[in-house]
């Protein structure tokens, strides 16, 4: 019994995050889509996933089967694609990666990050000139990319 | 690519009766405390309301209402705590004290994903504070919420009064559902009701100025006892008639 509570509980705490939304997103976008181009079925959907965002993706998965569940998307194969996250400093020009900062950075602020992917520039800041005037030149958020439709 | 997060924000309001942004051409008009103030009045009457603080360069409502340590329960989403019977939902959650530098796009972009995640349920009234100017914040509630009501909040200054003209004169360039004017902070005469006729925007009416409301922020009880609570209460129950 203890086995099976402590293998389903991360998908019973799926109901409990904020990924369930961002997946409710990618369901309600693809179905806008079927229906506004008049399609039965899609085959494939690529879903991008900014790193700078730290999505949770097997509870992403987890919300976009069971939303997916009862709709013309319940074949879909969907194909997770992780992007990482590049800045650029607006005022120096110079270029690092979020993974480089990562790690330095405490829970609480990696979680506000997660909810807000612009309160980077709240807490990062550019390594060589410590502006937070930088732009996030890839990596920010969910996406949906290419998709193969019937 | 697609952003996913545009076609659930209709989503998040469905439930959403009535929007109310509340809008100034000019900071310093007391805006915030007004749209702070219109929700613990509307929760008072017994209607379910949210307040969604949007200014993310100087957000307010979390100090007129005295929040500290609080955070949104994840729960298919973000639930925002219910503060004095307020659903309640501010960038301060997640930014505490630190300051929010934002460009063009990045406030979208901080927007959108706010709209998105937030659950705000049933709700009679959600008012939505919006941060001064004719900037992006206010082009973005336009165009993402598309029910959203807007009120327009001078003090009784020649340059407020001015630029609050030109915001009105963009409401109505773009077709924006205006319900009228505010006048606040007025000592004695009123400078903006006869401006409001002038231009024919409706004059919802005025808010004296109350030296006694500083020693009242951060504390909603004595708000509520407050010479502009009182004024306030008298719009606000003309608004919801």
């Amino acid at each position: 019994m203890s086995f099976f509570i402590i293998y389903l509980l991360p998908y019973l705490l799926v109901f409990f995050m904020h990924e369930w939304a961002l997946a409710e997103g990618v369901i309600s976008t693809l179905l806008n889509f079927m229906n506004k181009e008049k399609l039965e079925r899609i085959i494939e959907a690529n879903i991008i996933f900014g790193e700078l965002q730290q999505v949770d993706i097997d509870a992403f998965k987890y919300a976009l089967e069971e939303l997916s569940k009862d709709t013309p998307l319940r074949d879909t194969k969907f194909i997770f694609t992780i992007e990482k996250a590049e800045f650029r400093c607006r005022v120096c020009g110079h270029k690092w990666s979020f993974e480089q900062q990562r790690e330095m950075l405490d829970e609480d602020i990696a979680e506000a990050i997660h909810f807000v992917p612009e309160l980077a520039h709240s807490f990062i800041k550019c390594p060589n000139c410590g502006s937070t005037d930088f732009e996030v030149v890839k990596g920010r958020g969910v996406y949906i990319g290419e998709i193969t439709v019937e | 690519m697609v952003d996913p997060r545009l076609s659930v924000i209709d989503k998040r309001f469905k439930d959403v009766k009535n929007i109310i942004s509340i809008v100034s051409g000019k900071g310093g008009v007391g805006k915030s405390v007004i749209a702070s103030t219109m929700a613990l009045l509307l929760a008072q009457k017994g209607f379910k309301t949210g307040l969604l603080d949007l200014d993310f360069y100087g957000p307010s409502c979390h100090i007129v209402y005295g929040v500290e340590k609080t955070f949104p329960k994840e729960e298919k989403g973000l639930v925002p705590p219910e503060i004095n019977g307020v659903k309640f939902m501010t960038i301060t959650y997640f930014a505490e004290e630190e300051p929010v530098p934002l460009r063009g796009q990045e406030v979208t972009d901080a927007i959108i994903e706010i709209l998105a995640i937030t659950i705000w349920g049933e709700l009679d009234y959600l008012i939505i504070d919006m941060p001064p100017g004719i900037g992006d914040e206010i082009l973005d509630i336009i165009r993402l919420v598309k029910n959203a009501k807007h009120i327009v909040v001078t003090a009784p200054t020649k340059l407020a009064i001015n630029v609050s003209k030109r915001l009105i004169k963009l409401f109505r360039e773009i077709n924006v559902d205006l319900i009228g004017l505010i006048e606040n902070m007025v000592s004695e005469e009123s400078l903006a009701k006869e401006i409001c006729k002038n231009i024919g925007i409706k004059y919802l009416g005025r808010i004296r100025f109350d030296k006694n409301l500083e020693n009242a922020i951060g504390d909603p009880e004595k708000i509520k006892e407050t010479i502009f609570a009182q004024d306030l209460n008298s719009i606000v129950s003309e608004i919801i008639k």
